[in-house]
């Protein structure tokens, strides 16, 4: 009988094909969850004959910092793209204060994902084409904002991230820690209730990646959203304020039984 | 930590009266649980049984008389010696872990909830850990990297472990 040491910790497990969704006390529970601005219960997903969630039960309240954990291919993504409204849920309820998603048309989802959610990535996202500060002001303009007064508010931003002096320079310019700080400014310009990040320190050093969750989290903490983080790193959850864990598309203790 | 060695460094920057060397070491590294006095003089009194620090001066007091204690040549070495060995991992938690996962197995509990359970405690420690950092000064936010990485190779462990439960059952449970 061995452990082997550490290694392949980073393996791509692939997520097994699993039973239906049966009722679930525990998706009772978090659709209940009083005063909780975003819930979800009993979410259910596949890609195929792939099951990515398999009754995944979450939520979050106003101002709180969510870290969503597991192995790569436990369905954590697929979670945060359904809270989102990014992608649909083929069973189960995502409600974001008091409203159903699945009730929203496309064009409401998105109108809603522009003005109440914020964005975060592993790589930022820029567009390569615009400066920092057009990047950051461009949600703004997006939501009807004038040009003067969405570039007054990013260059704000671009200050209280540390990267003013990034604003004329294009996100090819400037390095990875530098990018992150924009992308940070561009999810939070818009005021959003609730951020949803992916691995937002994901592509940086220990050093950078500590300096944007700091960031973030003060700059949270100061506008009141809330942040449902995607990570598999312990460190970065250690922002957080509780942790949800993923494991072949469940959450909670999905050992039950075993 | 050498606290021996911890004192014949303190030394060795220059002589001093025990009380002196208490107030340095909780100065230096007494954040969490500063020394007392007992262990001060006990680790002395060993010290200089060695040979490796001296007593250089005597002072009266109001009270006793106050000894200056002084590094010897051979503590010098001894100080180097330990400075320049690598000091052996620990097993740290994974032997009791490793322990309660393969007794949960064998007796048909559930290994996992032993895991999330410590995964709970250790992000509880390391967010802990987290906010000491954003509040302290430098050498505060080094101590705590120091701590916040030995824990997350803890869980490192942990989420491998989770990752061959099914696996490490079949060992430990052969059909």
């Amino acid at each position: 009988m061995r452990i082997s040491p550490v290694e392949a910790v980073e393996a791509d497990e692939g997520v097994e094909p699993v039973e239906a969704i049966g009722s679930d006390p525990a998706a009772e529970r978090a659709a209940a969850r009083p005063g909780a601005l975003l819930s979800a219960a009993g979410l259910g997903k596949r890609y195929g004959p792939t099951t990515a969630l398999a009754g995944a039960d979450l939520w979050v309240m106003p101002g709180e910092l969510v870290a969503v954990m597991g192995p790569s291919g436990s369905g954590k993504s697929t979670l945060l793209h359904c809270l989102a409204g990014i992608i649909r849920p083929d069973t189960g309820t995502v409600t974001y204060r008091g409203q159903e998603l699945s009730d929203l048309s496309d064009r409401s989802l998105s109108a809603l994902r522009r003005t109440d959610f914020g964005f975060l990535f592993q790589f930022g996202q820029l567009v390569p084409e615009l400066s920092c500060l057009d990047n950051v002001a461009l949600p703004l303009r997006l939501n009807g904002l004038r040009r003067r007064a969405a570039e007054a508010r990013a260059r704000e931003w671009l200050e209280r991230l540390e990267v003013e002096d990034a604003a004329g320079q294009r996100p090819g310019e400037i390095s990875g820690g530098q990018g992150q700080r924009v992308a940070v400014a561009r999810a939070l310009v818009t005021g959003p209730r609730v951020v949803f990040a992916d691995e937002p320190t994901g592509a940086l050093d220990s050093l950078n990646g500590e300096r944007v969750l700091q960031l973030l989290r003060a700059a949270v903490e100061e506008t009141g959203a809330a942040v449902v983080l995607v990570t598999h790193e312990a460190r970065v959850a250690a922002y957080t304020d509780r942790e949800v864990v993923v494991r072949d598309g469940r959450t909670g203790a999905p050992g039950a039984g075993r | 930590m050498s606290l021996g060695h911890t004192i014949l460094g303190l030394l060795e920057s220059h002589p001093r009266h025990g009380y002196d060397l208490k107030r340095a070491y909780d100065e230096q590294f007494g954040r969490t649980r500063s020394l007392a006095y007992g262990q001060v003089y006990s680790t002395l009194s060993r010290l200089l049984k060695s040979g490796l620090v001296e007593v250089e001066g005597v002072e009266p007091g109001d009270g006793p008389e106050r000894k200056r204690y002084a590094i010897t040549e051979a503590g010098v070495t001894d100080v180097a010696g330990w400075l320049a060995r690598p000091e052996s991992p620990e097993p740290y938690l994974q032997n009791t872990l490793y322990t309660k996962v393969v007794l949960a197995l064998l007796t048909g509990r559930r290994p996992y909830e032993v895991l999330d359970v410590q995964r709970a405690e250790h992000l509880r420690q390391m967010r802990e850990l987290t906010r000491r950092k954003a509040a302290g000064d430098l050498a505060d936010q080094l101590i705590c990297d120091h701590a916040l990485f030995h824990l997350e190779a803890d869980l490192r462990w942990l989420e491998l472990t989770a990752a061959r439960l099914d696996e490490l059952g079949r060992e430990v449970r052969p059909a």
